[in-house]
């Protein structure tokens, strides 16, 4: 197959994953973008098979492996729980993060086989190319291991600081940028070797301070970055599909991060320097002091949803650890039974990555149409008779807009205060993961319902 | 003089950048999980590198030093190609609209 036919192939599948993304402007066009996106996989990878022309022994080996890959794939994708989506994600980008090491470094060990040289002899663009794609790549990969651990839970969600971190993370930044250079002056593979080791090394440094609340913003962050390791590697093969996925990938990734830090009022710097744990500490000593809370019971909650004309539901982390989304919308649909007006609202940040909470209730069966984001849906909450908090916590706390001391002023936040009566579902009176007490647990009109999320939406569909 | 065709990629790199600015401001947030599962799916185009690198061996020789890397690379990428795109279809396929007849 000629040169140019092949690029412009690839150029063509290039453009139907920019269809796929176009795609998810609405719940409606989406499935029809995700089918661009497997034809533009398609294609892609039949036209490297083309031009490469091989259809030797290796061919078959070829395709035993990428069969081997995708059973898993695909086994993968039909067993995860809908609640495991963010381990998922997180595990994927470590693959894609060390696929692009693999390339760079065969690209390192044979460049004859992709035009750029002989070893020891490649050409100097390609060299910084395929040196940036392994270096993110490396970075992309240890960081979402972490990640997915923290996720898992395998790991701790707490913050991991040490003294002297931050100090050792420019070094080692500062190290992989003259490693860079003698690399392409010297072309010396073990520099190679140990500019990778290094990449893994800072991947590992930068995500191990970052807790778990924060995860939203990491894993978009290393969404991001597997976006850009492509991009590099697309540079090196001189590939038009892999330079603008990559180019796509990583300003999609940007962008959530950009989101989920404005949804905590945090500059991104401050969340990957992981600032965070360090403040909330000596915040959380402060409020010791006992104050009266109104607890009920599930009867009393049905008593006060019953009577109610608009219920609205403020989903958090805590229902997806409960799995209790299915057993929420049996009790939404109870009460739309009774003609209750029902809608959900979702915090940027609420649950453990973008959009989270959205694929758990449509899980559910929830309609779209029913679950409004933050600025939809805040002025609606003066006129709801009662909001039903199930699993969040800091993204209702009152204090974000009242008490500039507090670590998570100025964080934009629903206003279930504004509601005739909050039911709010919780285990305990604990603080939330930024470790400050939330006012609204002492308000007049609140009411706590102390038990697991799931049996007590439970116990209340059964009052009703 | 001519142009670098490097250069020609670099333009294509940064008009896609502003490509992918735009289109994802307007993908809607309820379908940011869809998307982070979309663009795992999709940067796995670096199967393309991965089977260059594994079939770049010499003649007769399948698995030399440089192709074993090829071959490592296609697994993990086929794992993300097909885990990628079936658990999009999987969520995209949950989200339904109210039913008008009420």
């Amino acid at each position: 197959m000629s040169a140019n036919i092949s690029a412009t192939l690839y150029l063509i599948s290039g453009v139907l994953f920019i269809l796929a993304l176009r795609g998810l402007s609405s719940p409606e066009t989406s499935r029809q973008g995700n089918l661009f996106g497997i034809i533009g996989m398609i294609i892609a990878i039949s036209v490297t098979f083309l031009s490469v022309g091989n259809f030797t022994s290796g061919f078959i080996y070829v395709l035993i492996f990428l069969a081997i890959g995708g059973s898993i794939g695909a086994f993968i994708a039909y067993k995860i729980p809908m609640t495991a989506m963010p381990e998922l994600v997180a595990g994927f980008h470590s693959l894609v993060g060390l696929a692009a090491v693999f390339v760079a470094i065969s690209a390192f060990i044979n460049p004859e086989a992709f035009d750029l040289g002989t070893p020891g002899n490649i050409k100097l663009a390609s060299l910084i190319e395929m040196a940036i794609g392994a270096a993110v790549g490396a970075i992309t990969f240890s960081g979402s291991v972490i990640a997915f651990l923290k996720l898992q839970g395998i790991m701790s969600g707490a913050p991991i600081t040490f003294k002297g971190q931050h100090a050792l993370n420019a070094l080692i930044l500062i190290s992989i940028v003259i490693l860079t250079f003698y690399l392409c002056s010297t072309q010396s593979s073990n520099l190679f070797w140990i500019l990778i080791a290094v990449s893994f090394l800072i991947g590992f440094l930068i995500i191990i301070p970052i807790g778990g609340a924060d995860m939203p913003v990491v894993i978009s962050m290393l969404n991001s970055y597997s976006g850009w390791a492509a991009a590099g590697i697309g540079f090196t093969l001189e590939n038009t599909a892999l330079i603008i996925t990559g180019a796509l990938v990583g300003s999609s990734g940007a962008i959530l991060s950009y989101i989920m830090c404005k949804g905590m009022n945090r500059s991104f710097f401050n969340v990957i320097l992981g600032g965070f744990g360090a403040t909330a500490e000596t915040t959380g000593e402060k409020n010791k002091e006992q104050r009266p809370v109104k607890s009920g019971n599930a009867d009393d909650a049905a008593f006060l949803m019953k009577n109610a004309s608009s219920v609205i539901i403020v989903p958090g982390y805590g229902m997806a650890v409960a799995q209790a989304q299915h057993a929420l919308r049996e009790m939404v649909d109870t009460l739309k039974k009774n003609d209750i007006k029902v809608s959900y609202a979702i915090h940027p940040v609420a649950g453990r990555m973008p959009g989270h909470m959205n694929v758990l209730l449509a899980e559910a069966n929830v309609p779209y149409d029913e679950v409004f984001e933050l600025e939809e849906i805040n002025n609606d909450f003066a006129n709801a008779d009662v909001a039903f908090v199930i699993g969040a916590n800091d993204v209702t706390n009152p204090v974000a807009k009242t008490d500039p001391q507090s670590p998570i002023y100025g964080m934009p936040v629903l206003d279930v205060e504004k509601c005739k009566s909050v039911l709010f579902v919780k285990r305990s009176l604990s603080p939330g993961y930024a470790g400050i007490d939330n006012d609204l647990f002492y308000k007049e009109n609140t009411l706590m319902l102390f038990a697991d999320a799931k049996k007590m939406t439970e116990d209340i569909t059964k009052n009703l | 003089m001519e142009i670098d065709p490097f250069i020609f990629r670099l333009s294509i790199f940064i008009l896609s950048i502003f490509v992918g600015y735009y289109v994802v401001w307007s993908v809607t947030p309820s379908l940011h999980t869809p998307l982070m599962s979309v663009t795992n799916a999709i940067s796995s185009v670096i199967i393309v590198g991965a089977i260059i690198a594994a079939l770049s061996g010499d003649e007769g020789v399948i698995f030399s030093s440089s192709s074993i890397y090829g071959f490592l690379a296609i697994i993990l990428a086929a794992v993300n190609i097909f885990g990628g795109f079936l658990v999009t279809q999987r969520m995209l396929a949950m989200y339904k609209k109210k039913k008008k007849s009420k």
